[in-house]
């Protein structure tokens, strides 16, 4: 049996959106648990990354490439809230450094 | 037969970006989970992004493809170590197996505060 390309192509495509979602639900869980700020921070960084691929994905699930342009905008965003956040968790520590000084 | 690599790219790059979320939930510290999110989010993404490649065929979707790889590859070694540079001064918990501390130690030898200090070289706190 010949397996068709464009089937597979849809199936895997169908797979991989569903395998991404649920990868963004684990990732999550951790945003929510995450004991400490930093860990939620990571778990931001990740839920970013998986959204770029959901993006690339649904780019061929729809046969539409215009979704990758959503995909570079949306990677240039993601990389600034990660610098962004992680500049915010060094400064709130050095306040609460000058505040134990006084 | 590029419908048939490009599915098989998807599969693989998603199947990563689901090990990547399992590593990120059940890691025990946030350094290691940073190891999982990082690497595994980049090649998973990276795979995914070469199934469009693939499946496009002209140049210029798949030059946008390939600029989104590098970016991710310029920016996700960046942000890991903003990210970890900036949990570690904030005082994170480790790991009770860790036995190599090296910013620790070198820290402790330079004690100075070292967002304080004044920038070095480029590098600021």
């Amino acid at each position: 049996m010949i397996i068709d390309g464009q089937t597979a192509l849809q199936a895997a495509s169908r797979l991989a959106l569903v395998l991404l979602i649920v990868s963004a639900a684990i990732a999550f869980i951790r945003l929510v648990r995450g004991p400490q700020a930093a860990d939620r921070v990571v778990a931001l960084d990740l839920i970013a990354v998986l959204i770029v691929a959901f993006l690339a994905a649904y780019a061929i699930h729809s046969g539409d490439a215009s979704f990758l342009d959503v995909a570079i905008a949306y990677a240039l965003v993601a990389f600034l809230g990660t610098v962004a956040l992680s500049r915010f968790l060094l400064r709130s520590r050095r306040r609460r450094t000058t505040e134990e000084k006084r | 037969m590029s419908a048939i690599i490009a599915a098989a790219l998807l599969i693989v790059g998603s199947i990563f970006c689901l090990v990547a979320a399992v590593g990120m939930l059940r890691l025990p510290d946030t350094l290691i989970r940073m190891h999982a999110a990082t690497k595994a989010g980049t090649l998973g993404t990276g795979c995914i992004l070469a199934a469009e490649a693939v499946v496009a065929g002209e140049l210029g979707t798949t030059l946008r493809a390939a600029a989104v790889i590098v970016f991710l590859l310029l920016t996700a070694p960046v942000g890991a170590h903003l990210i970890g540079r900036a949990a570690y001064h904030r005082g994170i918990y480790l790991f009770r197996k860790t036995w190599i501390d090296e910013l620790g130690a070198c820290l402790q030898k330079a004690p100075a505060d070292v967002s304080k200090r004044p920038p070095e070289g480029g590098e600021q706190g």
